[in-house]
């Protein structure tokens, strides 16, 4: 009965996805209909230099966003996880979590208020754009981070430490060879979530960024209002090999 | 020679009082052990000493140098922990290289090679903890504790987690060790037959105050007070009201060992009771009868082998005068 | 140390925008870059209730607000429903790596990417329509796209990781023995899952809950792709405020309230996080 569950459940998510991949190898200039197997919308696609553009943005936000959450949310995590009772913490721990839960239309307006009111007062940020973009996507992705570091964090069995500093390392030595790298598994996690949330965001990349800064997602959205190419289908299956490719380089790696 | 004196010690947890003023002084060399239920202060002491806790009054002197204050990496004291807090994330040998390497000691390889062959770990290095059995992971905590020759190393509960038949073995194998490299071991435990086995010395704590140091044998045939006369060996206390005692000096109470008393024909005329059999417990190597006399409740273990009375049946005990252990409360 | 550069992202990254959004609901509309005139200028306090006064004026805004209210809890119970069982199916099999890896690879399509699919897929001319005509089944397309249906299917489509995970997670530690326990007590299969399963798993059930309404609540992209266009949900309304009608204070005060009406549930995660 679980199985059943699960298989539909499993299906329902491929069922687009797998249509996209098949017709991503369709001669035909229909979307969704079969032309004979040709590799012509790859190559187009090779050639579509605007969106080519915006996927190379994204994925130079989507990395540098992902790091600078990685940092902020493993602070986040630890003060979270470490830091017991102090004042505010009931405050900081909703904050800390505020961006999970937030409807994005209203996080990205807010911070785009923030800017505007930044550049109001003290001249920066003067044009909206990729570092902007970067801000605002950190800023959703170091929630996430947190989560998972605190997790794993208050899992972590405070004994390993005390038995490091008994045999002589001192705090940041503890850090670095025990605590790190015990909580590694989340601070990769936490970046490759905070990466694909970056790669897929419209909404606040929508309201922060700005001319000449379009990012794959927003320059997808506005060509889907004209009409969707099978260019996209073609996207779709590169995408979807890189992350298959990489999945399973990391997959390896960590055995 | 005194290697570690604890001086005054007393530590508080909110309102409750962990340690009372506590002095102690262990010597080189020594294997000592600290005895204690729950709540007797044995592990508060213990963290004391290994510079996870601050005492709030009091001082810990090691070779002649005062660590009170000093943080755990900086003194030459290790601790064994009770549940080894192995690093799951690295193997055998650098488990046993950390302290080295923090150390920055020269030719680690040699030293971890010296230890994995003092604690029989050969074969061994390039597991992960997670890959070796208990007593494995215990004798690779202790290498990894011993590695920076320290002249204390303190041991949280060592035979604890192991089962019985393991445990004697670990406990002969901790003594020839600690023979063997005159570093000084100070033992925590709630179990007497372990500090009995093992220590040189065995301090008995209570409430957060030292209630005796003696070597094993004196304290568990002469316990000072009634509960170190209980805790070890759970002896019979003995008030002079109400019996016919005659002890070879006088006392408020006697502690009798329950092997001391012996099943009799009759009722003698001193140091002797009539009683009812309440439970009788084979335990292979002996017998445990729990009796009843009067209003109290007598322990007797008979050697293995003696005819056992049947369950309800009426015998007259009786024991020697020397076996009176006078008590001070 | 640590916690005073925490604190710094948390107020600069999150607690200033919102306390600015807050406050931008008492700007005024004006003309130029930006078009708006913000509350506290250098002469001190210069807010209206402009904005305020176009949130009451009539029904729109709060009809878009229970609308959109509405369309998130059905597609929560959708989520929770098929999610709950996916997690179970993952925490019990085998390889629940390899299964987790088959939920999540999907995301990595791409979002809008996914949304063009299922408009190929749904839209007059699309492959259903197509297969199930060349089939002989119908003779007519089947009106499915811009729809509230084809929005629930999207909107389901996006959140289900956001349920599975957290779901799979909790159950795959749940233990195992209370429920063996109840079976040799006699509860058949049904009566365990709804005496023991559920229960203990209701606090991260009404957690997945609440981690798919919340923001399903301002979700504009999908109702925009696949919805009906006369169907005014809050989030597009904020979005058309702000990139149509260029009204700042209006979609800074519909922000606002939605905040307001999705404060108790947010709470109340946080509430269940913690306890977790």
């Amino acid at each position: 009965m679980k199985r059943a569950f699960l298989t539909l459940g499993v299906l329902f998510l491929w069922v687009p996805i797998a249509l996209m991949a098949v017709y991503a190898f369709s001669a035909s200039r229909v979307p969704f209909e079969w032309g004979g197997f040709s590799l012509r919308w790859f190559v187009a696609l090779s050639r579509n230099e605007r969106l080519l553009e915006a996927a190379w943005l994204s994925l130079r936000i989507g990395a540098a966003a992902a790091t600078f959450a990685t940092v902020l949310g493993l602070g986040l995590g630890w003060v979270l996880a470490r830091h017991g009772r102090f004042a505010g913490r009931s405050l900081f721990g909703a904050l800390a979590g505020a961006p999970l839960v937030l409807p994005e239309v209203v996080m990205g307006l807010s911070l785009l208020l923030l800017f505007v009111g930044l550049q109001t007062l003290t001249g920066w940020p003067a044009q909206r754009g990729a570092i902007t973009v970067w801000l605002a996507h950190s800023g959703l992705g170091m929630a996430y981070v947190a989560v998972l570091v605190q997790a794993r964090l208050s899992a972590l069995d405070p004994v390993l430490e005390e038995a490091a500093a008994d045999l002589g390392a001192h705090r940041f030595t503890i850090f670095r060879t025990i605590t790190l790298p015990l909580i590694r598994p989340s601070l990769i996690g936490g970046w490759l979530l905070a990466f694909t949330l970056s790669l897929d965001d419209v909404v606040l990349a929508s309201f922060v960024s700005g001319p000449g800064a379009t990012t794959l997602p927003v320059y997808l959205f506005s060509q889907l209002r004209l009409g969707m190419t099978p260019e996209a289908n073609a996207l779709a299956v590169v995408m979807l090999a890189s992350a298959g490719l990489l999945g399973l380089l990391g997959w390896r790696l960590s055995r | 020679m005194t290697l570690l004196a604890i001086q005054g010690v007393t530590k508080r947890f909110g309102a409750a009082l962990a340690l009372d003023a506590l002095s102690l002084s262990i010597g080189e060399g020594e294997f000592f052990a600290l005895l204690g239920g729950s709540g007797s202060g044995k592990s508060t002491l213990l963290r004391i000493i290994a510079g996870f806790e601050r005492p709030d009054a009091g001082h810990v002197i090691l070779q002649g140098r005062d660590i009170t204050r000093l943080p755990p990496p900086e003194r030459s004291v290790t601790m064994m922990f009770q549940s080894y807090a192995l690093f799951p994330h690295m193997n055998v040998a650098d488990n046993i290289a950390y302290g080295l390497r923090r150390a920055g000691e020269p030719d680690i390889a040699n030293r971890v090679g010296d230890l994995i062959g003092l604690l029989r770990l050969e074969g061994l290095e390039a597991r992960r903890p997670n890959q070796l059995s208990g007593g494995q992971q215990q004798r690779v905590a202790l290498a990894r504790a011993l590695a920076r020759r320290p002249p204390l190393v303190l041991l949280d509960e060592p035979l604890a987690a192991l089962d019985s038949g393991l445990r004697e073995r670990t406990g002969l194998e901790l003594r020839a060790l600690q023979r063997r490299l005159g570093t000084s071991f100070v033992l925590v435990t709630h179990d007497q037959a372990e500090a009995l086995s093992l220590a040189d010395r065995v301090a008995v704590l209570h409430q957060g105050r030292i209630t005796q140091v003696a070597p094993p044998r004196e304290l568990y045939e002469r316990p000072a007070t009634r509960e170190v006369a209980h805790f070890l060996g759970a002896a019979n206390i003995l008030e002079p009201a109400g019996l016919n005692l005659r002890a070879e000096c006088d006392a408020p109470a006697y502690a009798l060992r329950p092997e001391r008393i012996r099943l009799a024909a009759q009722l003698p005329e001193v140091n002797g009771v009539a009683a009812q059999v309440a439970e009788i417990a084979f335990r292979g190597g002996d017998a445990l009868i729990l009796a009843r006399a009067g209003g109290r409740m007598l322990r007797v273990v008979l050697p293995g082998g003696t005819p056992l009375p049947d369950h309800g049946a009426h015998v007259f005990l009786e024991w020697d005068a020397a076996a009176l252990v006078p008590l001070s409360a | 140390m640590i916690r005073a550069a925490a604190w710094t992202s948390l107020l600069l990254l999150v607690a200033a925008p919102l306390v600015i959004v807050v406050g931008m609901g008492f700007g005024t509309t004006a003309s130029g870059v930006p078009p708006v005139v913000p509350p506290i200028g250098a002469a001190g306090w210069q807010g209206s209730l402009e904005a305020w006064a176009l949130l009451v004026a009539d029904t729109y805004y709060l009809d878009a607000m229970l609308r959109s209210l509405r369309l998130a809890a059905i597609t929560a119970t959708l989520c929770l429903v098929l999610g709950f069982g996916m997690a179970l199916g993952i925490a019990g099999a085998r390889r629940p790596a390899l299964w987790l890896a088959l939920v999540l690879l999907p995301f990595w399509s791409g979002f809008v990417l996914r949304l063009a699919a299922w408009v190929g897929l749904l839209r007059d001319g699309g492959w259903i329509n197509a297969t199930l005509m060349q089939l002989g089944f119908i003779s007519e397309p089947l009106q499915m796209l811009y729809s509230e249906g084809a929005m629930l299917l999207g909107m389901v489509h996006g959140y289900l990781p956001f349920a599975v995970l957290p779901l799979t997670a909790t159950l795959v530690k749940r233990d195992l023995r209370l429920e063996e326990a109840a079976a040799d007590l006699g509860a058949g299969r049904i009566a365990v899952f709804f005496t023991v399963t559920l229960p203990l798993a209701a606090p991260a059930t009404a957690a997945a809950f609440l981690l798919v309404f919340i923001p399903a609540a301002g979700e504009v992209v999908v109702p925009e792709v696949l919805g009906a266009p006369d169907s005014v949900l809050i989030g597009r309304a904020i979005w058309g405020e702000f990139f149509q009608t260029r009204d700042w204070p209006a979609a800074a005060a519909l922000s606002t309230a939605l905040l307001a009406l999705l404060l108790l549930p947010i709470a109340l995660y946080q509430r269940l996080s913690v306890a977790r």
